[in-house]
């Protein structure tokens, strides 16, 4: 737990009032290749610690990297979907600075030849005005390795100062990266959280899509930093920006950006200046706490990686790549939305939910649109919530949820029911079918069992009966109510309505 | 059967192959050899006995069997400690490194082994390749055979040493800007550095990336180019290797023939700073070209001046990143992690601060400044430039000659500690054969006599186009031949007995 002391804050409306935010974000992409990026490591996640290392990425001497062409080709596609300009010729350099979950003390990475530059991504954002899209200026992709997972033993933060010992773990060292660069995203006005998070959202997407890696925030195979100023107005210089880190949910980016927005502009407003710096995002209590700082932040006198050849990707092969990229996300949205029949605001919101391929894979199973948007945009979107964690990663399938909504639909299992067999499922408990045998949670629908059920509650009851003898059929709802107690909720309760009117011979 | 040590490596192959000697008595000779004189050379810093005389043994054994041996199947050769060698301590020359022993073989090693080449042990060097005398080995200095008062040229001087001194008939060196082909031209041994990604640098513990090359050190040309086809040809664990294949260099240096071949006599390199019995010698070897047919003329490359220069500011660029690595973490020494509660970067000032001797201190310190923010266009920028113009000169040259020639080395072995605090002076040695390094193309050191003021040995560098290595044999062998004609018997035997 982050022990800070929490910093004066600006209200937001306060902020966006009297100033300008100007964003912008840097994805780091753990790419989803068989080995790492200069060796023939697995990258399999969750291994037991270095187990997948070799001379080449623990940085023995005398070994040496050879470019990995799958991450290569990866890296191209991406360009390609972020309609950026592919380099015809660009090298790898270093990136020299000390830290040991670094085996050579350099990291191989790109520097001013990246292979991929100045594209763009669309996002769509709610406003007050409607949907809104605004267009995200990409300024490079480029190709670079992770490093190696440090955990630091003993002392109160889990960080390295106060740390009895630290413990190095090089599975990850070298698997390749792909680091996206925004160009500074302007016109956002108080929507900058929404725009960061819903092009974070829409950057997953689009990589999901592309196959390129399983984007897992919480696994850090997508790693967002965030930069954020602030300035009197769009006309005004850019302000001094921070660059938050940590930031290990889409939820999190949004709230990132929303508080480094009110803290800056408290800052401001006390007449101090924003200091450049790294900032850490502590999902717990919602603040960011200073990192170093980047005026004493090291040199890391780049130049070009000696040890690797000039990549020089044919046009051929570039042509060959873009013919082959999926459905462009924009262009499945639209397509997505007008087989649903929905509007621009329920679009959106399913997308910005990040629950675009479980609604349509929900679908696909046989669901109706309207009972998948509402299962992953409700119950199930809540449920993620509470665990802090992204939809997809829910112990339920698409499947899962199709054949609940058929259940339901078949009049084997009423909203209730339905919500029992979800939580059952989440909880482990198997399949739809299995819960339901399992807890024994079909619906009754024979009409002997509910008859009686019906009868015990009348006799329970004898001046509700005699009031809706009498006519007053409202008064039905606590028999009803009653009957449902009585069988668990397991009856459909309108039947139970029907029968019970039948009864008592009144009609509706 | 005569001294086995005084065999060349072919004759060894052969007495080996037909069954005349058994690899074991090879190497039993070799290593008795090493235990009578490296007291005073100090050649070696590990001899693998045990690892000798068992591949040594692996190789009497497939023989036995009616297996085919490799051309260099036998041969006892010496590895310098720059290149890794699974489960045999690899130094470097430097205390950084002190007791590591490396869990892989590098590429030149597994193709050494494979061929049934047998590794004496670990030579000498200048801490991480960096000198020219190995004075700056952690380990001290090698002694030259010819005057053990005088330094065998470094890097790779241990290597040299070791072929000149009869303890292998072989050695592999390695040449960032004339490790190889200057302890060859002071030792009279022969020393060639092959084009750059002719032979895989997996394994060699890097100085400068795009600089380094492992290559051949013998005391004949011939057993040089077999040594070369043995280790050379593409990697793919090396990026910088190149696909195309290697060329016929054994089939060079068994030809020798320079008639008709034109010569271009560098202008730049010699005349004035070069000691005169080297210009005489050298003078002499290039009427002897002429002699035997070739075409000799003289070419100018104007940026060749500068090569010294700009070498010095992107191999110490190189090297600062490359020698980054060695921190204490992961491997070799650490320094300092019980005095006090220090933190993990002051164990790693305090391992580095231990670890790297003066020299290598030194151009870390060059490297790191020269690719400072601010500095990066002015320094290693530049000196990109030069390295442009230095392939455009060789170009030019190249255009009208077949090969280049010129003196290896300014003057023959100097004494030890001559050097030692004159960094500069110590730089010069390297002023002919820099360019070469610097354009990623091939060059050979072959001794053409002795410099009649000191009775020491002169190397004349021959220089060829990139994947041209095989011009190199030719010529060194016409040369070769033509000289022990003169001479009645090989140099080394005018050195003194040890």
């Amino acid at each position: 737990m982050s022990t800070t002391t929490h910093e004066a804050v600006v209200a937001y409306d306060d902020v966006v009032a009297r100033f300008d935010p100007v964003l912008g974000l840097e994805v780091h992409v753990e790419l989803g290749t068989a080995t790492k990026m200069f060796c023939g490591c697995s990258t399999t996640f969750g291994a037991a610690p270095n187990t997948q290392v070799c001379p080449t990425c623990l940085g023995l001497p005398g070994s040496l990297p050879v470019v990995n062409e799958i991450g290569v080709e990866s890296a191209i596609r991406i360009g390609l979907a972020l309609h950026c300009s592919i380099a015809e010729w660009c090298r790898f350099a270093r990136k020299n600075y000390f830290y040991p979950d670094m085996p050579k003390n350099f990291q191989t990475s790109q520097y001013d030849e990246p292979i991929a530059y100045d594209g763009w991504l669309d996002v769509d954002v709610v406003t007050d005005e409607g949907v809104r899209t605004f267009r995200v200026d990409i300024e490079r992709a480029h190709m670079e390795e992770d490093t190696g997972k440090t955990t630091h033993q003993g002392g109160a933060t889990g960080r390295i100062h106060g740390a009895d010992y630290s413990l190095v773990d090089y599975n990850r060292a070298g698997i390749p990266l792909i680091e996206i660069v925004t160009k500074p995203i302007e016109g956002t006005g108080k929507y900058a959280p929404e725009v960061a998070r819903a092009y974070v959202t829409a950057l997953r997407e689009l990589l999901r899509g592309l196959g390129v890696s399983d984007v897992k925030m919480e696994q850090g195979s997508l790693r967002c930093d965030a930069n954020v100023s602030l300035r009197p107005n769009p006309e005004s210089p850019l302000g001094t920006r921070t660059e938050t880190k940590n930031v290990n949910s889409l939820r999190s980016v949004e709230r990132a950006v929303r508080y480094e927005m009110t803290r800056q502009a408290a800052v401001l407003d006390a007449g101090r200046k924003v200091v450049q710096e790294t900032r850490h995002w502590h999902e717990d209590t919602g603040v960011t706490t200073s990192g170093r700082s980047k005026e004493e932040a090291e040199d890391y006198r780049y130049f070009p990686e000696p040890d690797l050849v000039p990549i020089a990707p044919s046009r051929e092969w570039v042509e060959e790549l873009r013919a082959t990229l999926p459905e462009n996300p924009a262009v499945r949205r639209s397509r997505l939305q007008a087989a649903w029949g929905i509007s621009d605001f329920d679009m959106t919101a399913v997308s910005n939910a990040g629950a675009l391929d479980l609604v349509e894979q929900t679908v696909a199973a046989g669901a109706d649109q309207s009972a998948a948007r509402k299962w992953w945009l409700g119950e199930l979107a809540r449920e993620a919530n509470q665990r802090g964690c992204e939809l997809a990663d829910l112990p339920i399938t698409p499947t899962d949820v199709a054949r609940v909504e058929a259940l339901v639909s078949e009049g084997a299992l009423n909203d209730k029911l339905a919500r029992q067999v979800i939580e059952g499922v989440l909880a482990g408990e198997g399949a739809p079918d299995e819960v339901v045998a399992a807890r024994g949670l079909a619906v009754v629908s024979d009409d002997g069992p509910l008859l009686a059920a019906i009868d015990e509650a009348l006799a329970a009851a004898p001046d509700v009966a005699e009031k809706i003898r009498g006519g007053k059929v409202a008064a039905a709802g606590a028999i009803v109510g009653a009957v449902m107690k009585a069988t668990r909720g397991q009856a459909d309760a309108g039947r139970v309505r029907q029968l019970l009117l039948e009864r008592l011979g009144v009609s509706e | 059967m005569a001294d086995l040590t005084r065999l060349t490596a072919a004759q060894t192959a052969s007495a080996v192959a037909s069954g005349e000697v058994s690899a074991v008595e090879v190497a039993r000779a070799h290593l008795d050899r090493i235990g009578a004189v490296d007291d005073r050379v100090h050649a070696f810093l590990h001899v693998d006995t045990d690892g000798a005389l068992a591949q040594a043994a692996a190789v009497d054994s497939a023989r036995a069997s009616g297996a085919t041996l490799a051309p260099l199947a036998g041969v006892p050769l010496a590895l310098k400690d720059v290149m890794t060698q699974k489960g045999i301590p690899t130094t470097c020359g430097s205390r950084m490194l002190e007791g590591w022993r490396p869990p892989y073989d590098a590429t030149v090693t597994a193709r050494l082994k494979a061929a049934g080449v047998v590794i004496l042990g670990k030579t000498n060097m200048d801490e991480f390749a960096m000198g020219s005398s190995t004075e700056h080995s952690a380990y001290g200095p090698s002694h030259n055979p010819w005057d053990l008062d005088r330094i065998p040229g470094g890097s790779g001087g241990g290597s040299a040493a070791a072929v000149a001194a009869f303890e292998a008939p072989l050695a592999i060196g390695t040449d960032t800007g004339g490790s190889i082909r200057q302890p060859a031209a002071v030792t009279g041994t022969v020393g060639v550095k092959p084009t750059y990604g002719g032979v895989s640098r997996y394994g060699l513990v890097a100085l400068a990336s795009s600089l380094d090359q492992a290559g051949p050190c013998a005391r004949t040309v011939l057993d040089a180019a077999l040594l070369h086809a043995t280790i050379a040809g593409h990697d793919p664990l090396d990026s910088t290797s190149l696909a195309e294949p290697v060329p016929d260099v054994v089939g060079a240096a068994l030809r020798g023939d320079v008639a008709g071949l034109r010569v271009g006599v560098v202008k730049e390199l010699g005349g004035e700073g070069y000691q005169a019995g080297v210009r005489q010698r050298f003078d002499e070897a290039v009427a002897l070209l002429t002699e035997l047919g070739a075409d000799v003329v003289e070419v100018s490359a104007p940026s060749f001046p500068y090569a010294l220069a700009a070498y010095y500011v992107i191999l110490p660029s190189e090297c600062s990143s490359n020698l980054a690595k060695f921190d204490g973490i992961r491997f070799g020494l650490r320094v300092g992690e019980d005095d006090g509660d220090p933190s993990v970067e002051q164990v790693m000032a305090r391992t580095r601060a231990a670890g790297f001797g003066a020299e290598a201190t030194r151009r870390i310190m060059l490297g790191t400044y020269a690719l400072s923010a601010g500095y990066y266009d002015a320094f290693y920028g530049q000196a990109q430039k030069v390295r442009t113009l230095v392939q455009r000169d060789f170009a030019a040259a190249f255009a009208t000659c077949d090969v280049l020639v010129s003196p290896t080395a300014p003057t023959t072995a100097f004494r030890l500690g001559e050097k030692l605090d004159d960094p500069l002076a110590m730089y010069l040695n390297d002023v002919a054969t820099i360019p070469v390094n610097l354009a990623g193309t091939p060059g050979m050191s072959i001794p053409v006599g002795l410099a009649p003021e000191d009775g020491l040995p002169v190397g004349l560098q021959i220089m060829a186009p990139a994947m041209a290595d095989d011009r190199l044999y030719n010529v060194g062998a016409a040369l070769e031949r033509a000289l022990l004609e003169r001479w009645g018997r090989p140099i080394l035997e005018e050195a003194p007995s040890l």
